[in-house]
């Protein structure tokens, strides 16, 4: 029974200490790693609801398809991939501990013969006047060897970069300092996202879940702007904020630029911009009439969606605004509004009235010329608000990954022995990566070692 | 002299040595191998010179920014990666024969780059007014020129070892100029130790970017799903050398699949899905 138990356990062990298992994981999180980017992920837009078979809704949902990063699943996958991670380092590292720490410094005779680095030399001298010239001729050109007395023969033995073995395990040390760097952001961290109308101020905002969450001080935006390139593309979304304490401004946190690519952090809390509008509620904008047939221009005020008529019957309805219309029109600059006008009798048209372009709003020729005199409407700025205790972990992890990697792959445990007996001289070589280069090393090592006089 | 000319030249010069490479392979004559090699290296001085031009010719237009935000300009920079990296392994390695397999790709994109794509010099849109452009574009474009050279190996690998499999090792034939399957195996290994710690790099300068842009080192954005995914096949093929049943044409194969994946993780995400990386496609 206890045999059948170990038995059991020890193949459990096996299977989790298994390379097998790994490239297994590998594969299978690069494969359904591709699912989410295919499936839409979190909020599904109505649209695709629309579109997709209820059947095929129904399972996607209970696969967890549409939030697959965070599926029950694809959290398991990478649990055992942890496991595997563990479980394999725990299984080398005390090999690996022992082969740096306890190197074998005394060469066997079956060790000798599977080296392919060897060199051989003939001396006169004793073996101790040998020994001592070999051990200086390491120390000069190698490193400083150890050396043993073994059956009438002086083994010496040198090394480099013993430690670089420890490489791999680095690296896989770093997954999981990452891992855990993101477990903490998930419990203490958050996102969030909040819109403030220029001159106004907010004091919490408002996280991805819907919750409110308070700032503990008041965030104020002062002005929003927006620029354009000639082509029409954006050149900068700029917002000015001033932190308030108390209603009080914050020294070095008044009057702030931030740009995108340009946060501002204050308390652990980080702001940045991401998007804008034009605020709705008590923007009115203003416009004329000109009648074609002469008289003095009639002033008047609407808000959006707002609808003015006219003495002769005709209406115009205000539709949308944009305090800069180049992005949809790339040869004009300035305010725009697109309005829709019904003459008496006639079928409602609908058209674009810009501010800076007069003569451009007259080319219609109707009966009524409409201009637009721009807006007392504010901006407000939409900034996305984060705070992630556990970004550090992540990048220590990101560090050591990068350091691990780098002592894996392009550094290598050199070990050179040399065997001093009576009238001769032996020496073998061996790096465990990158045996090319090591050769050209190894054979600098062996012309100098040929030109000893013992 | 403007710096499309120079580009134009640089295509002549890949598609020169790409030609002068298979004569090479035809005739086995080693001073064609060594006028390949030489032509490409041309085209890669030309090509820098191209790049650096471009760069002042954005300076001149008062829009200033480094030649890596939009799709021409990656492509470009793509192939001067690819030839960069064979320089590395022709001269550190000499096995000229691989340039064949690999001066193909560089040429393919600069060919798409100067005939297909809007070759115009943008201002910066906001997103990528950023040092970190410059970071995380060099360091992931080094190390998919390195899985482009380690996937040109790898096919090389995958002929060699039919042909021996077929057993008609006539000893003057054309797979005699191809370096024993040992060394290929060797060779795509060593291309993908390049390769690796590049790309990881590159997706640590990305999350940092994200993180200092957005608030977010990581999103689950499809471009950084896929860089993930590539991540994880070539982390499996590292592994794959040290595990029985897995080394030689199994690992060639993951070498090409990575690379697949690598190009659908540079256009096909930006081609078919939507995401955060969007001012790659629409400059087509």
């Amino acid at each position: 029974m206890a045999t059948t138990e170990r038995n059991f356990v020890q193949k459990v062990w096996d299977f989790f200490c298994s390379l097998k298992l790994t490239i297994f994981l590998l594969i299978s999180l690069a494969l359904t790693s591709v699912i989410g980017t295919i499936l839409p992920q979190g909020p599904l837009p109505p649209e695709y609801v629309a579109e997709i078979s209820p059947i095929k809704l129904q399972i996607y949902t209970k696969l967890g398809f549409f939030d697959m990063y965070h599926s029950w699943w694809f959290i398991a996958l990478l649990y055992i991939f942890s496991i595997n991670l563990i479980s394999c380092s725990i299984k080398r590292l005390p090999h690996v501990f022992k082969f740096i720490t306890e190197p074998t410094t005394i060469l066997g005779e079956s060790l000798r013969n599977s080296f392919s680095l060897k060199k051989e030399l003939a001396i006169s001298a004793s073996v101790e006047a040998g020994r001592d010239k070999l051990a200086e001729f390491l120390a000069k050109e190698f490193a400083t060897p150890v050396v043993n007395e073994h059956n009438g023969e002086y083994h010496l033995f040198a090394q480099k970069n013993a430690w670089c073995r420890l490489g791999v395990y680095v690296v896989h040390l770093s997954i999981l300092v990452i891992f855990v760097g993101a477990i903490i952001g998930s419990l203490f961290g958050f996102k969030g996202f909040v819109t403030i109308v220029e001159g106004s101020s907010v004091s919490s905002i408002e996280s991805r879940n819907g919750q409110q969450i308070p700032l503990g001080f008041d965030l104020r935006c002062d002005q929003f702007n927006v620029t354009f390139y000639n082509t029409g593309s954006p050149k900068e979304f700029k917002s000015i904020l001033t932190v308030l304490e108390n209603g009080q401004p914050v020294k070095d946190y008044t009057n702030v630029r931030v740009v995108v690519n340009d946060p501002l952090t204050y308390k652990g809390f980080t702001f940045y911009q991401s998007s804008y509008g034009q605020a709705t509620e008590g923007g009115e904008h203003f416009f004329t009439a000109t009648r074609r047939s002469g008289g003095a221009p009639e002033q008047f005020a609407l808000s959006e969606g707002g609808v003015a008529t006219f003495k002769d019957g005709t209406t115009f309805k205000l539709l949308e605004t944009t305090p800069e219309v180049r992005q949809f029109m790339p040869d004009f600059s300035g305010p725009a509004a697109r309005i829709e006008v019904t003459f008496k009798g006639k079928s409602p048209q609908t058209f674009i009235v810009l501010k800076n372009y007069p003569e451009i709003n007259a080319q219609r020729n109707d009966e009524l010329t409409f201009n637009y005199l721009g807006s007392n409407a504010k901006m407000y700025t939409g900034l996305q608000v984060a705070k992630d205790p556990g970004v550090w972990v992540v990048w220590l992890g990101c560090a050591l990954m990068v350091a691990g990697i780098f002592i894996a792959f392009f550094m290598s445990h050199k070990r050179v022995w040399v065997i001093v007996s009576k009238g001769h001289i032996r020496m073998y070589a061996n790096a465990n990566k990158n045996q090319a280069a090591f050769q050209m090393q190894f054979d600098t090592l062996a012309d100098k070692f040929t030109n000893l006089k013992i | 002299m403007t710096s499309s000319i120079l580009f134009n030249v640089t295509t002549i010069a890949y598609m020169a040595s790409m030609v002068v490479f298979f004569a090479y392979l035809a005739s086995k004559n080693k001073t064609l191998g060594l006028t390949g090699s030489i032509i490409a290296y041309v085209g890669l001085i030309i090509q820098t010179a191209a790049i650096a031009l471009r760069w002042k010719e954005s300076y001149d237009m008062g829009v200033g920014h480094a030649p890596l935000s939009n799709l021409y300009e990656s492509v470009v920079f793509f192939s001067w990666t690819i030839i960069l990296i064979f320089a590395f392994i022709d001269i550190k390695y000499k096995y000229r024969v691989v340039g064949a397999f690999v001066v193909p790709f560089a040429l393919l994109g600069m060919t798409w780059a100067q005939l297909g794509l809007n070759t115009g010099i943008e201002p910066l849109v906001p997103a990528l007014q950023s040092n970190w452009l410059l970071y995380h574009v060099v360091t992931c474009f080094l190390g998919y020129a390195a899985f482009a050279v380690a996937c040109g190996i790898s096919i090389m690998y995958l002929i060699k070892a039919k042909h021996e499999e077929g057993g008609s090792a006539s000893p003057g034939g054309l797979m005699a100029m191809f370096p024993p399957i040992r060394i290929l195996d060797d060779l795509n290994y060593r291309a993908i130790m390049i390769g690796f710690p590049l790309l990881t790099l590159g997706i640590i300068t990305g999350a940092a970017w994200a993180n200092y842009a957005w608030g977010t080192y990581w999103s689950w954005d499809p471009k950084e799903t896929w860089s993930l995914i590539v991540w994880f096949i070539y982390a499996a093929f590292l592994h794959a050398r040290f595990t029985r049943g897995w080394v030689g044409k199994r690992a060639a194969w993951l070498s090409i699949i990575g690379f697949a994946a690598t190009i659908f993780c540079y256009l096909g995400v930006n081609l078919f899905l939507s995401g955060l990386h969007s001012y790659g496609n629409s400059k087509m």
